[in-house]
C-alpha cells in the first residue's frame, strides 16, 4: 500500500464530522503550530517539504508564501477549489469526504500568512460540497477551531465558502480574485503578483484544496519528514484523478517517482486498460498537457521507464514529454479518435476563452472550427498546418495560461499523431466512428 | 412557454439569507457577495435572471445594474432567458465523450423531442451541454440542479428521465437550502 498522507482514514465512516476526524488526530497539527510555531516557523516547515502547488503550475508552495507582503496589516489566504480542468476530480473527492482536513490546512495557512479572513473559492456546480464545507465550518467555530482566540493562542480567523457559477477562468489565481471581488473572471496582469497586490488589494495567497489539505501532516510531521517522500524535487505524494478507458477510474494517491506502466496496470492503481484493450495515448496532467503516444508515456525517448513525477512526465520537454499538471490521468484505449478527442477539449477551450485576449478568444474558436471540419471529412491537409501555425500563435501571447493550455493539446495531438489527422482528410471521414 | 410569475423582491427569509452572505465580506465589499446572490435569486426566478431581478440585486448590494448584467452574462450557470422546470446538464467534455456521453445526449433528444439548448413545449424541461462538471472518473455524467448523476448509461438516463417527468421535477431550488 502506497505512502497515504491524504486519503489516509478516508474510508472512515463519518469522517466529513468533526468528532470523527478529531477522533483520528484532527486538528492536532492547529493546536501544535498556535502553541509552539510563530507564523514564519510555520511558512519554514512548508518550505523545508518542497510541497508544489497542486493546482497544475507546480509552484514551490513554501516559495509563494515567502512572497507576501507583510507590510500590509491585512492579508487574505484563499483556497482555490475551481476544480475544473477536465480530466481531474481529486478536490472533489477530497472536500467532500474529508472537509476537516481543508479547513485545518487553512488554518494553519491562514496563521503562517496572518490572514483574519480566508476564503474558499468553490465551483459553482459544486454546491452540495459547499454545504459539506459549510456544515464542517460551523463544527469548527462550535469546538474553538474557528473564531477570535483560537484555542487560546490570541489568533483569530474566519473561514468563509465562497461559490463560482460556471467559468473555468476562475481557477486563475488572478481571475479568482477578480470572481471574489464579484466580478467577471478577468485575470489581471502580472506582476504585480497576488501576493503583493492581491484580494481587495491586499497581499494574498491562493493555493490548490490539495496543496492545503498536504500541510496538516507537514505540521504534524515536520517539513523534512514530507520531504523524505518522493523522489528529486517531487517531494511527497500526489492526487491522481484517473479516468477514461481503465478498469478501475477514481482516485489514488501516489508517492510520487511510482512508474507510469505500474499505475496504469496494476490492480492497486488503474487496473488496466477496459475489455483488454491495447492502450493508445495518455492526457498525463488534466486536458491541457501534451498528450503522448502509449510507447511515450511508458518510457521516455531514452528507453527508461516513465515515473509519476513532474520531472520524469516532463522528460524531454514537450517533444517526447508532457507534464505532471493537476494530475488528471486520461487514458485513452485503441478504439479513441484523437481527433475527436482533441475536439471536445478544443471546443471546451473555446467555450472557456474568458475573450480578453484577441489571440485566445479567436484563436480557439479558429481551432474548434476548423477540428470540427476535420472530424467530419471536410478538412484539407492544409488545415492540419494550419491549426499547428494558430496553436504556435495562440500559445504565450495571452494574459493567462489559458492561452497555452489551448495550444498544446493541439500541436501535441498533431506532434505525435499527424497520420490519423491526415486519414481524416483522405478518407473524408472519420476511420474510427461506426 | 408557459407564463411564469417572476419575482422581483426576495421574501424576509431570502433576505435574512442574503444579509448573513454579504456579512462574510469587509465593509464597502458587498459587491462580493454577487455570484451567491445570483444563485439564490435565479433559483426563487424560475431557474433565470430577469432584467428585473438583476436591478433588484443591484439595488441590494448598492452598486449599478451594469455591474449585476455584466456578471451574470460571464458566468455559464446563469440564465438569461426563462428555463424549463428542470434543466438538465450533459457533460460532454473529453473524458465524458470517452465513455459515451453523445449517446446520452441523443437519448435525452430523442426522447423529449428536443434539441440541446432548447425547452420543451410544456415547459417541462430544458436539455443544455455543459463542460467538465470535475466527475470524470464517474463518467458519464449530468447535473440537474445542485444534483450530480453519474455512471450513467443509456438505462439509468431513461429511467431518471423516468423519475422527473413521474414527480414533476423542478431544477431551481435555493442552493442553499
Amino acid at each position: 500500500m502506497a505512502k497515504q498522507i491524504l486519503l489516509n482514514n478516508i474510508e472512515v465512516p463519518g469522517l466529513a464530522g468533526f468528532e470523527v476526524y478529531r477522533r483520528l488526530g484532527g486538528y492536532s497539527a492547529v493546536e501544535k503550530a498556535l502553541k509552539n510555531f510563530t507564523p514564519d516557523q510555520v511558512t519554514e516547515e512548508v518550505k523545508k517539504s518542497g510541497l508544489k502547488g497542486r493546482g497544475g503550475a507546480g509552484f514551490p508552495a513554501g516559495m509563494k508564501w515567502g512572497f507576501i507582503d507583510k507590510k500590509n496589516e491585512t492579508r487574505y489566504f484563499v483556497c482555490n477549489y475551481d476544480e475544473s480542468e477536465p480530466g481531474t476530480f481529486k478536490d472533489r473527492f477530497l472536500g467532500q469526504m474529508n472537509p476537516h482536513l481543508l479547513i485545518e490546512g487553512m488554518i494553519l495557512g491562514s496563521y503562517a500568512l496572518g490572514a483574519r479572513s480566508s476564503y474558499i473559492y468553490i465551483r459553482g456546480e459544486l454546491f452540495y460540497v459547499l454545504k459539506i464545507l459549510e456544515k464542517a465550518i460551523d463544527e469548527a467555530y462550535l469546538n474553538g477551531f474557528l473564531g477570535e482566540n483560537i484555542k487560546g493562542s490570541g489568533y483569530s480567523l474566519d473561514l468563509y465558502v465562497h461559490p463560482g457559477a460556471g467559468a473555468y477562468i476562475c481557477g486563475e489565481e488572478t481571475a479568482l480574485l477578480e470572481s471574489l471581488e464579484g466580478k467577471r473572471g478577468n485575470p489581471r496582469i502580472k506582476p504585480p503578483f497576488p501576493a503583493i497586490v492581491g484580494l481587495y488589494g491586499c497581499p494574498t495567497v491562493v493555493n490548490n484544496v490539495e496543496t492545503i489539505a498536504a500541510l496538516p501532516w507537514i505540521m504534524n510531521n515536520g517539513g523534512e519528514a514530507y520531504a523524505a517522500i518522493g523522489i528529486g524535487n517531487s517531494k511527497g505524494t500526489k492526487l491522481i484523478s484517473a479516468c477514461g478507458h481503465i478498469n478501475k477510474p477514481g482516485v489514488y494517491e501516489i508517492e510520487l517517482g511510482l512508474p507510469v506502466e505500474e499505475f496504469i496496470y496494476s490492480d492497486e492503481y488503474c487496473g488496466g486498460i477496459r475489455n483488454g484493450n491495447k492502450l493508445k495515448a495518455v492526457v498525463a496532467g488534466g486536458s491541457s498537457v501534451p498528450i503522448l503516444p502509449a510507447h511515450l508515456i511508458l518510457k521516455t525517448a531514452k528507453g527508461e521507464p516513465r515515473l509519476m513525477s513532474y520531472e520524469s512526465l516532463a522528460e524531454g520537454g514537450f517533444e517526447t514529454g508532457t507534464m505532471l499538471g493537476s494530475g488528471g490521468f486520461i487514458v485513452m484505449d485503441d478504439t479513441t479518435c484523437i481527433v475527436k478527442n482533441l475536439l471536445t477539449f478544443s471546443r471546451f477551450y473555446h467555450h472557456e476563452s474568458c475573450g480578453q485576449c484577441s489571440p485566445c478568444r479567436e484563436g480557439t474558436g479558429w481551432i474548434e472550427k476548423i477540428l470540427t471540419r476535420i472530424e467530419n471529412g471536410q478538412g484539407t491537409m492544409k488545415d492540419i498546418d494550419l491549426l499547428v501555425n494558430i496553436a504556435r500563435h495562440v500559445e504565450g501571447n495571452t494574459i493567462c495560461p489559458l492561452g497555452d493550455a489551448a495550444a498544446w493539446p493541439v500541436a501535441s495531438a498533431i506532434r505525435h499523431f499527424r497520420e490519423e489527422f491526415e486519414e481524416h482528410v483522405k478518407l473524408q471521414r472519420c476511420p474510427l466512428s461506426k | 412557454m408557459e407564463d411564469k410569475n417572476n419575482i422581483t423582491a426576495f421574501n424576509t427569509g431570502t433576505l435574512a439569507l442574503v444579509n448573513r452572505i454579504i456579512k462574510r465580506y469587509p465593509q464597502g465589499r458587498q459587491k462580493s457577495a454577487l455570484l451567491p446572490v445570483l444563485h439564490i435569486a435565479q433559483s426563487e426566478n424560475n431557474g433565470w435572471l430577469s432584467s428585473e431581478i438583476m436591478d433588484y440585486v443591484a439595488t441590494l448590494l448598492d452598486i449599478q445594474p451594469i455591474e449585476v448584467y455584466e456578471v451574470a452574462s460571464f458566468y455559464s450557470m446563469f440564465n438569461l432567458q426563462p428555463v424549463g422546470n428542470c434543466v438538465i446538464e450533459v457533460c460532454q467534455t473529453g473524458p465524458c465523450w470517452l465513455k459515451g456521453a453523445e449517446e446520452i445526449i441523443a437519448h435525452y433528444e430523442a426522447r423529449l423531442g428536443i434539441k440541446v439548448g432548447e425547452t420543451t413545449a410544456d415547459g417541462r424541461f430544458t436539455l443544455k451541454t455543459v463542460e467538465c462538471l470535475a466527475a470524470c472518473g464517474n463518467a458519464p455524467v449530468l447535473q440537474v440542479g445542485t444534483e450530480y448523476h453519474e455512471h450513467l448509461t443509456l438505462q439509468k438516463a431513461g429511467q431518471l428521465l423516468d423519475k422527473w417527468q413521474a414527480e414533476n421535477k423542478i431544477s431551481h431550488t435555493n442552493p442553499y437550502l
